[in-house]
C-alpha cells in the first residue's frame, strides 16, 4: 500500500502542470455543473412560491381598448356586474379562492407606484387604464376555466394568467441553465481527455520503471493503481473546489447579495448547496476513475 | 520444464515467419546455449517463453503454465517464478543497487522483513558487497550485470533466461559473469541464453541449439559454437 502511494505522489510531482490542469478543468466544469442544479433548484423553489400567488385577471373595455374587442368603447355598469354575477355563480366559485375588482382610480395609483421612476407614469391616465376583476384560484392551474368563461364576454378587453409571465420568467432561467449544463458537459469531456492524455504522458515517462515492474512480475493491480490514483486525486481536487465555490456562490452571491436586494423571493441556501457539493465529489471521481481506466487500458497493455 | 512443439511465429507485415516449426525440449537444471546470426529467431523465441508473445501457431509450456491459453492477468504470476537479464541491464538510473533489487521485491508485495534480509544476502552472492548504496551510473558494466542477476535470483526462480547477457562486456568481465551464472546453474537452476559469443560457449561446453532462418539446424549436448 505504501509502495502504491509512493508511486502515485512521485506521478503527481512529474507531471505537476498536467495535474493542475485536470484541477483546474474538473474545478471550472464541476463549477458549471453545480450552479447549473443550484439554478433548477432555485426555479423549481420560484414556481412554488410565485404559482401560489399568481391572480388571473379579467381586464375591461377602455376608451382607449382596440375596437375589434370592445365595440361600444368603455365597459358598461349592466357589463361589470354580469361579470361580477358569474364570478359568484356556484359553478365558477368553486374554483376561486377569492377575487376583487379594481377601478381605474386603484389601478393608476398602482401603475404610479409600479413605474414611478419611469417616465411612463406623467403620460398615462387614471381612464386609459383598465379595471380589472383579480381573481385568486384555489388551484392555480387551472386558469383555463376563467380564461374560457370570460373570453368574448361583452365588455372584457383580455383575460390573462398571470403565470403566463411567469413562464416567460421561467423559460429563460432554464434556458440559462441549460446553456451551463451544455458548456460544463463539453468542459467534463476535455477534462476527461486531459486526464487521458496526462497518464498517457506519466505512462510514457515512466517506461522504464513499467519494463522492468512487467518483467519481474508485477501484477497488474500494482502497475496500474498508481495511475487511477493519480487521476482521482486531481479530479478529487477539482471537485472539492467546485464544491467550494458552489458553497461560496450560495453564501455569499445568492444569500448574501441577492437575498438582501431582493427581500420577497425565496432563495437557495446552504442546506440545498450541500445538497449538490457530494453530487460533484461523486461525478468527479468517477469521471476521473472511467478516464484513467479507459486510457490505461489504451496505453498500459500488460 | 520447458517443452516447446511446432511453434511458428509470424509477425504481421512479413513474408518469412520469425520461427518455422520449431520444437524444443528443456529438463530442469539444464544449461542451453541459443546461438544463431541476428535475425535467426532467437530473440523470438525468448519473447515466446516469457510470454511477451504468443506463436501463431503451435504450443509453449513453460514451468507448468501453458503460455497460449494464460489468462492475461495471471501472466505476471507465470513471471514471478522466473529470473530475466538483458543486454542493456534494465536497471532503475534514480535507485541504488539494493533499491533495485528490492523494488523488484517490492512490487510483487513481499513484506519489508523479506526484502531486508533477501537483497544483503543476493548482493554478497553476486559480488557487490559494500555497493547496496551506489547508483547504476557509478558502477561499471560488469557490476551493473551483477546487480540485474542480483535482481533476477533474489527471488529464487526455477528458471533464468538471459538474452545476450555479455553483449556489452570486455572479455575478462564477461568470463566473471559467466562464472556468476554457472554458480546459479549449479545451485539447480535451469539457464537459457542466448548469446554471440564464441569464446564462451566453445569453453563451457553445454549444449547449444542452434538457430538459422527461423529453425533450429543444430541441437548438440557438449557442443561448440
Amino acid at each position: 500500500m505504501k509502495f502504491l502511494f509512493q508511486e502515485m505522489a512521485q506521478g503527481l510531482r512529474r507531471n505537476l502542470s498536467m495535474v493542475v490542469s485536470v484541477v483546474l478543468v474538473t474545478f471550472i466544469s464541476l463549477t458549471f455543473v453545480g450552479t447549473a442544479s443550484l439554478l433548477q433548484l432555485q426555479i423549481g423553489q420560484m414556481k412554488n412560491y410565485w404559482y401560489d400567488r399568481a391572480q388571473v385577471a379579467v381586464y375591461m373595455c377602455t376608451d382607449v381598448s382596440p375596437s375589434d374587442v370592445c365595440a361600444q368603447g368603455e365597459a358598461t355598469e349592466e357589463q361589470k356586474q354580469a361579470v361580477r354575477e358569474k364570478l359568484n355563480s356556484p359553478t365558477l366559485a368553486t374554483y376561486i379562492d377569492k377575487h376583487y375588482f379594481e377601478d381605474h382610480e386603484q389601478a393608476f395609483g398602482t401603475f404610479q407606484e409600479q413605474f414611478k421612476d419611469n417616465a411612463v407614469a406623467k403620460y398615462v391616465t387614471a381612464d386609459q387604464l383598465n379595471e380589472t376583476f383579480w381573481i385568486n384560484l384555489k388551484d392555480a392551474s387551472q386558469s383555463q376555466i376563467i380564461t374560457e368563461s370570460f373570453s368574448g364576454v361583452s365588455g372584457v378587453e383580455e383575460v390573462r394568467d398571470q403565470r403566463s409571465y411567469l413562464d416567460q420568467i421561467f423559460s429563460i432561467l432554464n434556458a440559462a441553465s441549460i446553456a451551463a449544463i451544455g458548456v460544463a458537459a463539453l468542459m467534463l469531456v476535455s477534462a476527461a481527455l486531459l486526464i487521458a492524455t496526462t497518464i498517457r504522458l506519466s505512462a510514457f515517462s515512466r517506461r522504464r520503471e513499467l519494463g522492468i515492474m512487467r518483467l519481474v512480475g508485477a501484477s497488474n493491480f500494482y502497475i496500474q493503481a498508481p495511475f487511477i490514483l493519480e487521476g482521482i486525486v486531481a479530479a478529487t481536487i477539482g471537485s472539492i473546489l467546485a464544491g467550494g465555490a458552489v458553497l461560496s456562490i450560495v453564501q455569499f452571491f445568492v444569500q448574501g447579495y441577492l437575498a438582501e436586494r431582493l427581500p420577497f423571493t425565496s432563495f437557495v441556501g446552504l442546506a440545498d448547496g450541500l445538497l449538490v457539493v457530494p453530487l460533484l465529489i461523486g461525478a468527479g471521481i468517477l469521471l476521473a476513475a472511467l478516464a484513467s481506466g479507459l486510457a490505461i487500458r489504451r496505453y498500459l497493455r500488460i | 520444464m520447458i517443452r516447446i512443439e511446432n511453434v511458428t511465429k509470424q509477425y504481421r507485415g512479413t513474408a518469412r515467419p520469425a520461427l518455422n516449426n520449431v520444437s524444443l525440449e528443456v529438463e530442469k537444471g539444464d544449461f542451453v546455449f541459443l546461438v544463431g546470426a541476428s535475425g535467426s529467431g532467437k530473440s523470438s523465441l525468448m519473447r515466446l517463453m516469457l510470454r511477451e508473445d504468443v506463436p501463431t501457431s503451435g504450443s509453449v509450456h513453460v514451468l507448468g503454465e501453458n503460455l497460449v491459453g494464460i489468462p492475461s492477468r495471471r501472466v505476471p504470476f507465470f513471471r514471478r517464478k522466473l529470473g530475466v537479464v538483458f543486454q542493456d541491464f534494465r536497471l532503475l538510473p534514480n535507485k541504488t543497487v539494493a533499491q533495485n533489487v528490492a523494488f523488484s521485491l517490492e512490487v510483487i508485495g513481499k513484506s519489508k522483513g523479506f526484502i531486508q534480509e533477501a537483497v544483503p544476502d543476493v548482493l554478497r552472492l553476486v559480488g557487490l558487497d559494500g555497493k547496496a548504496d551506489r547508483l547504476p551510473t557509478e558502477l561499471s558494466g560488469g557490476e551493473q550485470q551483477r546487480v540485474a542477476l542480483a535482481r533476477a535470483i533474489v527471488n529464487k526462480p526455477a528458471l533464468l533466461l538471459a538474452d545476450e547477457p555479455t553483449g556489452n562486456l570486455d572479455p575478462n568481465t564477461s568470463q566473471e559473469i559467466m562464472a556468476l551464472i554457472e554458480r546459479i546453474n549449479l545451485a539447480g537452476t535451469t539457464v537459457i541464453m542466448a548469446t554471440h559469443d564464441r569464446g564462451i560457449v566453445d569453453r563451457l561446453k553445454k549444449r547449444v541449439v542452434e538457430l538459422k532462418s527461423g529453425e533450429i539446424v543444430r541441437d548438440e549436448i557438449g557442443g561448440t559454437y
